[in-house]
């Protein structure tokens, strides 16, 4: 119980209530404080994480492969690509492997992935985007205009459209923006001292 | 309004043929058309354009995978082209994230063959990846050689003639992420607002309205948005007399113009048709009950 609750929450507890009032005192052992906790124990526990990931994308899969899960076959994919990508990154560091493996695979595959996007999206404003009340309304029109004045085309049509893009970009829309971000930030510092204080546990896997 | 309602039912696969042609066709023979620079990127052009060798480095960061190269590769390579014809020092960090390396190696490898007279390590230095995110930006206001210890081909970092004298980020005249994440905001909290340092970014042109608050606030010097805003920046750098390659963001406009007055007439026929049909479907119910 020690180890699995009460310890973890006393490291978040010292190490963050430590950061945070580290912040404002401008004192040299403070600083070397800082140095240690950001140069070496943070970029480490940042690199055992990869350790963590690895060990719960391989349980994973490997369990759904024993069980001949549906889509099983996907996970032995899944689990070749990552071994392939590791031992070549691994093997051939900074090599042509490496880069071939990621330039004529990955990066077609994910460009691909993300370029269907643009008939899909096509296809779903063609069938989704209606004026059915105001806020429809007001929000197609937006779209609309936005869409057209983002482009070179919407110059050509009307000289005061990329003013007006400009408009809307830094008026309404950042307004908007700007509101949604000072509710996240807060709810951000009200998180983190909740995690602090150990009120906030779920991060350890309990309720 | 049979019509009509064979329209609203129209297959899908029309549509993606439709967009498949609107944006290939402009890129097989491009238009070129004129692209008016916005306020965001005339301010990070005007802040690169203005450096000397003696300010201090320009740090690129690419914070990109391939799913958003098309928008982002163009940024990169114009900011290291911009960089290297004047002969501002430049290093290239490769990402926070480690998929994004990849995208990093290949601005690289252009620029070794676009400029074959710069010499890697004096004029331009690639420290690639290093663990940590949010880590990586605080410790590189501390010590940079403690941080990377090597460039990306495993050269030293006291080695590296470009870098002497480069410690943290008094030495860096401005970071400019090229970004499809959330990266910027990182290094607006913990370089910018931390450290001091000047931000520039390149984003997606989805994500740009999110940053126009900290372009108002000054906490960034300038911003290209999207596709939109890489073909911006190579305009102006084509009106300074820099190199601008092949403008791959100037004719990506051009399909893009044409993909988005594709959907954006679908959807004026889709409202059209839409109306027609609920007020044919109106009259018809009427009809029925008076019967």
């Amino acid at each position: 119980m020690f180890i699995r609750r009460t310890l973890p929450i006393l490291i978040a507890f010292c190490i963050g209530f430590a950061m945070l009032i580290q912040y404002f005192i401008p004192h040299p052992y403070s600083e070397r404080f800082y140095d240690i906790v950001v140069q070496q124990w943070f970029i480490t526990i940042y690199a055992f994480m990869f350790i963590f990931a690895y060990r719960s994308f391989f349980s994973h899969h490997i369990r759904k492969v024993k069980r001949r899960k549906t889509g099983y076959i996907f996970s032995i994919i899944a689990i070749a690509s990552a071994l392939l990508m590791a031992v070549g990154g691994f093997a051939t560091r900074r090599g042509d492997f490496f880069d071939s493996l990621y330039n004529y695979l990955y990066a077609p595959l994910q460009a691909t992935m993300f370029s269907l996007l643009a008939f899909f999206i096509a296809s779903a404003a063609f069938r989704a985007f209606r004026a059915r009340n105001v806020q429809a309304t007001l929000l197609l029109v937006t779209a609309v205009i936005v869409m057209i004045g983002r482009v070179p085309l919407g110059d050509y049509l009307w000289r005061g459209m990329p003013d007006l893009i400009e408009w809307i970009m830094t008026v309404p829309s950042m307004a908007a923006m700007r509101g949604i971000r000072i509710g996240v930030g807060l709810g951000a510092v009200a998180t983190a001292m909740k995690i602090i204080l150990g009120v906030e546990r779920t991060y350890m896997g309990g309720t | 309004m049979k019509f009509w309602q064979r329209f609203l039912n129209l297959d899908r696969k029309w549509i993606f043929l439709g967009i498949g042609l609107v944006v290939i066709i402009p890129l097989l023979f491009p238009l070129r058309l004129p692209v008016k620079p916005s306020k965001p990127v005339i301010d990070l052009f005007n802040r690169i354009d203005t450096l000397g060798v003696d300010n201090g480095v320009v740090w690129v960061v690419t914070d990109f995978d391939p799913g958003t190269m098309p928008e982002l590769m163009p940024m990169t390579m114009s900011v290291l082209r911009h960089c290297l014809t004047k002969g501002t020092p430049v290093v290239l960090h490769g990402g926070l994230w480690p998929a994004y390396i990849g995208m990093a190696k290949m601005a690289m490898d252009n620029i070794a063959v676009e400029f074959p007279d710069k010499k890697i390590g004096e004029d331009y230095v690639f420290l690639g990846y290093i663990p940590g995110v949010t880590a990586v930006i605080l410790a590189i206001g501390i010590d940079i050689e403690t941080t990377f210890g090597t460039d990306y081909y495993g050269v030293p970092y006291d080695s590296l003639p470009m870098m002497e004298g480069v410690k943290n980020y008094e030495d860096i005249s401005i970071i400019v992420d090229i970004s499809g994440t959330r990266s910027p905001e990182y290094w607006l909290m913990y370089g910018q607002q931390r450290y001091g340092v000047d931000v520039g970014i390149g984003c997606t042109a989805v994500s740009a309205p999110s940053y126009y608050t900290f372009l108002q606030s000054g906490q960034f010097v300038g911003m290209m948005g999207g596709l939109k805003g890489a073909a911006e920046y190579e305009e102006l750098m084509e009106r300074y007399g820099y190199p601008t390659g092949r403008r791959p963001a100037t004719v990506g406009m051009d399909a893009q113009s044409f993909g988005h007055l594709l959907i954006v007439v679908l959807v004026i026929l889709g409202n059209i048709g839409y109306f027609i049909v609920r007020r044919g479907e109106r009259k018809v119910g009427i009809e029925r009950r008076k019967e």
